[in-house]
């Protein structure tokens, strides 16, 4: 997955701002390129725990159709654990066409991984970030 | 008919087609895990199987998002 600098840099500033809790949201792009972040409510509000808004959730979509974009990814915060998925949210990925971007705060230094989850198994996929201007 | 899936159209030849019959159309795996929306109005899961569509509509559905440590 490709990603524009300052999304990256956005969805981790996100994750910063609501730590201890959980932040999440959509990531959202076009010719395999992310440019757009939807940062979403966590209905759960938990350090343990995220689910999205069902309203806010439709609502991007929505915008995401509207620029030409396709929604790509979903990220999710792990402020105090690695970033990978967890048990949990090996279980609750259920859209088999979407990727999982897990935003961790648990090292001295931010670390952003990417994962396709199918059939309960979870592969790492390679973040490539690129220039805002390159594109 | 004509519907629009997420956006797209596709031309359905399935009459009397519920909610819950076009989400199996779709191949939508657990599909009590995804909210829907037909022209806009969520669709009750529990009404989704006495929700019939018709030439265009829009349906629009989205898988539950979660996680946890």
């Amino acid at each position: 997955m490709k990603i524009k600098k300052h999304i990256l840099d956005t969805i981790i500033a996100h994750a910063k701002k609501e730590a201890p809790l959980e932040c999440c949201g959509y990531l959202a792009g076009s010719s395999g390129i992310i440019t757009q972040v939807y940062a979403l409510a966590n209905v759960d509000k938990s350090n343990e725990h995220f689910s999205f808004d069902t309203k806010e959730q439709f609502a991007a979509m929505r915008d995401a159709r509207a620029k030409g974009l396709e929604i790509c990814s979903v990220y999710h915060s792990h402020p105090a654990s690695p970033a990978r998925p967890s048990q949990e949210d090996i279980k609750l990925a259920y859209d088999p066409d979407i990727l999982y971007t897990i935003v961790s705060l648990a090292g001295e230094k931010e670390e952003v991984k990417v994962f396709r989850i199918k059939s309960r198994k979870a592969e790492p996929v390679d973040l490539e970030v690129v220039d805002n201007e390159s594109i | 008919m004509k519907i629009k899936i997420n956006g797209r159209e596709q031309e359905v030849s399935v009459t009397d087609l519920s909610i819950a019959g076009l989400l199996k159309i779709a191949k939508v795996e657990s599909a009590e895990m995804v909210s829907v929306q037909l022209n806009g109005c969520f669709v009750d899961k529990a009404d989704t199987d006495k929700t019939f569509v018709k030439d265009s509509d829009e349906v629009d559905f989205l898988y539950f998002m979660g996680g946890g440590v």
